[in-house]
């Protein structure tokens, strides 16, 4: 089961290997991991999506780790889960508009144009790049990357779920 | 503002964390750190191998309950380190490694010497440092202390880059810490307590089950009181012994794969495991899922992850032992001490039907037990015990009767070879008034038997029990169980004079193989106080441990001997 977590933690040399040098070495498997600064001068946050069936080991054992200062399990429904994703689909001159057609429905982006490929490029939901993927996978894709997830808990203060779910 | 090297820096920052001892061996990179120790305070062990300047920082820190220190060149010297880091890592010892790094600019060039000494040791330690900045030197050693020396202590490593010690700086005494993402807890949740207080007062059948962190927390008195006010046998994990008194009635002695019968059946009887600084080891549990079948559990331990990992507990109690102990027994308050009268029968009985066990012929081979047996006879049990890893150690644990902490030193979780030789001398230079014994096996003493050059050279008088049985022991007693008595690659022989070689280091050499001689030769070994002894008891290479639970096995299915097997029914419970 796979699980997201924001680790907010010291920006200092060497940490985002412990982390997953951490993870590693305990038998929990990375989904993927994104890290970068935080609203905090000197403090990174990371989002890790970790594949492991007890959670509580992960989250004691990174918080073992001495520059690791908090540790927020992040609920699908509870918060805001982005993904960015390049990739570049095969796109000879017949099947081009049907290509971009799909692109426009998911707002995915044109960022290179060449003469038997385009490249988009998709932010949004995970599943929705998912979805993008695989609507356009029959047309050929001929590489692609990911950004790694990144996420933040909803304000929910007061609010009701229903109203949450407004993007 | 007086200027000094990052070098004076380090030396002062160790001096200014009150470090009077450290062991180690210079070279290249980390030389700059060694000229000023000269005029220090600080006395330096020069070991033979870096191994042994770690392993010796731990039975220092073991002993005292101090943090330790070893220092190492870069590559090898630190690489050298990395056994004694992940051993003091497994068995949460305090220790700071100091090493030398090759110069910044030179860093990952694959430059002479050069190890990435951080990333190797950074799942071997409890956090480590890289430095960059000579000004932070007196800072970071603060931090390392710190780190080092509370919550679940264990290794810190500082890397020094030759530059950064070269390099001109003054002055900067450390100011309060700033870790935010480092703060143990000492406390335990009083509700908790409370639970658990009303758990204890309920139970039919508890069983304490205490380890290491009593001892890392000073708190074998609040056990004592605490078992006493109670009225709750005790089992002592290998971590753990001396913690509480053998001599005590409630003590049950030794849980796990070589424990008492008593213990292993008292937790498999059990209704409540009340778990104070242990960690379900896999050598108390053997298969977790038929551990202690019938008992709720309480664990009390200062490191959270450890509560829950192995088994989850109906009470968890995150905190120091000796704090949560003291809450204990303050919440226990005006209870009467339940009587527990069917529940103290029934373990003496066990006691009394199936205590430790072995013969001793008087013209038979020499039995390495009765070698314990009269050691401690003795020396009145009057002494810090140091053992390897094999079967000389477990015999050590049983048939040794400790009753105070910090005088039995071993490698508990990680079962390194050739500690006890090293850590002795730790252990010794840092209580030169008490008599420190190793009990050591020939595997384990070909190990690092060459730190003896270092205490004959440095004045430091440890003695050495050798177990020669010709055989790393415990490697023979699982093939002679499991591997149908073929003995791959466990055959020692006998090539090694111990005598000689002992004296050949500056020693005193000693041997008895013959029941008659143990005495005499001990009581020789006790009047040489001017040099370190080595002595050779030629023991039964074919003496096996028991009791034994085979491992991943149930703690129900107890081994008691060669011939025996004892299953225990749940008629016995009472
Ligand atoms: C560094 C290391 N290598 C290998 C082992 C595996 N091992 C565990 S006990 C043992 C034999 C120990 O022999 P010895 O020191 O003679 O002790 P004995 O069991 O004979 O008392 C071995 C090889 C280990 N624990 N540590
Ligand atoms: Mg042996």
């Amino acid at each position: 089961m796979n699980h997201t977590l924001s680790v907010f933690v010291e920006d200092k040399p060497g940490v985002l290997a412990r982390v997953s040098s951490l993870l590693a070495r305990r038998g929990f498997n990375i989904h993927s991991l994104a890290v970068g600064p935080s609203h905090e001068d000197g403090m990174s946050k990371m989002t890790i999506v970790v594949e492991a069936p007890e959670l509580e080991q992960v989250k004691k054992q990174l918080h073992k780790l001495v520059n690791v200062v908090k540790i927020t399990e992040l609920e699908p429904d509870q918060s805001i889960e982005r993904e960015v994703m390049l990739v570049r689909v095969s796109a000879a001159s017949g099947r081009r508009s049907d290509v971009l057609e799909i692109a426009s429905i998911f707002k995915a982006v044109a960022v290179d144009v060449g003469h038997n490929s385009i490249c988009f490029q998709v932010a949004g939901e995970p599943a929705k790049i998912n979805d993008f993927l695989e609507l356009v996978r029959p047309y050929g894709v001929i590489d692609l990357v990911k950004s790694g997830r990144v996420a933040l808990a909803r304000d929910t203060k007061g609010k009701q779920p229903r109203l949450r779910a407004v993007n | 503002m007086t200027t000094m090297t990052g070098a004076q820096a380090l030396i002062k920052a160790l001096e200014h964390e009150g470090v009077d001892i450290a062991f180690g061996v210079p070279g290249g990179a980390i030389l700059p750190a060694y000229d000023p120790i000269l005029d220090s305070s600080i006395r330096h062990v020069l070991a033979r191998h870096e191994q042994g300047a770690g392993h010796m920082a731990e039975g220092y820190a073991w002993a005292t309950g101090k943090v330790g220190v070893c220092i190492a060149t870069s590559g090898p010297g630190a690489t050298n380190l990395v056994t004694p880091l992940a051993d003091a890592l497994m068995d949460s010892v305090p220790i700071v490694a100091i090493t030398g790094q090759v110069p910044t600019g030179a860093v990952g060039n694959d430059a002479f010497q050069e190890a990435y000494t951080t990333g190797i040791t950074m799942p071997a330690t409890k956090h480590n440092y890289f430095v960059t900045d000579p000004d932070e030197i007196p800072q970071l050693v603060h931090e390392a202390f710190h780190i080092a020396s509370t919550g679940r202590p264990g290794p810190v490593l500082l890397d020094l880059p030759k530059d950064i010690l070269n390099a001109t700086t003054t002055w900067h005494t450390p100011v309060d810490l700033s870790l935010p993402g480092y703060r143990p807890t000492v406390d335990g949740h009083p509700l908790r307590v409370r639970e658990a207080v009303e758990m204890i007062a309920a139970a039919e059948r508890p069983v304490l089950y205490v380890g290491g962190g009593i001892i890392k927390a000073n708190g074998a008195g609040e056990l004592r009181r605490f078992a006493e006010l109670t009225n709750v046998p005790v089992t002592t994990t290998l971590m753990g012994r001396g913690a509480f008194p053998d001599a005590h009635p409630l003590a049950m002695g030794m849980p796990g794969m070589h424990g008492t019968y008593t213990a292993i059946t008292a937790i498999q009887k059990s209704d409540l495991l009340i778990s104070i600084g242990v960690r379900f080891d896999d050598r108390v549990t053997g298969n977790p899922s038929t551990f202690a079948p019938h008992a709720k559990v309480i664990h009390v331990d200062v490191d959270p992850a450890e509560i829950g990992k192995v088994r989850v507990p109906e009470v968890p109690i995150v905190g120091d032992a000796r704090a949560v102990l003291a809450q204990l027994i303050e919440a226990w308050g005006e209870r009467p001490t339940p009587e527990r009268t069917a529940w103290r029968e029934t373990v003496r009985g066990w006691q009394r039907d199936h205590p430790l066990r072995y013969q001793q012929s008087p013209d038979g081979p020499l039995k390495p037990q009765y070698v314990v047996e009269e050691l401690h006879r003795i020396t009145g049990g009057d002494a810090i015990v140091v053992a390897g890893v094999g079967q000389h150690q477990m015999w050590a644990s049983q048939f040794w009767q400790f009753n105070h902490p910090r005088r039995w030193i071993n490698s508990g979780g990680l079962g390194t070879m050739g500690f006890a030789v090293p850590a002795a001398i730790g252990a010794k230079a840092g209580m030169p008034d008490e008599l420190v014994y190793a009990i050591d096996g020939d595997g384990c003493f070909q190990m690092t038997s060459q730190e003896l050059i270092t205490a004959a050279t440095d004045g430091i008088p440890v003695k050495v029990a050798i177990m020669n049985n010709g055989v790393h022991g415990m490697v023979t007693q699982w093939q002679r169980l499991f591997y149908n008595n073929r003995f791959s690659a466990s055959q020692l022989g006998n090539m090694v004079d111990y005598v000689k070689l002992a004296e050949a280091m500056g020693c005193v050499g000693l041997r008895a193989d013959s029941p008659d001689e143990v005495a005499p030769t001990i009581e020789k070994s006790l009047s040489i106080n001017d040099r370190p002894v080595v002595v050779e008891f030629v023991v039964d290479p074919e003496e096996m441990v028991f009791p034994m639970v085979p491992a991943g096995g149930s703690n129900d299915d107890v081994i008691l001997g060669p011939t025996e097997r004892v299953i225990t029914a749940a008629s016995d419970l009472p």
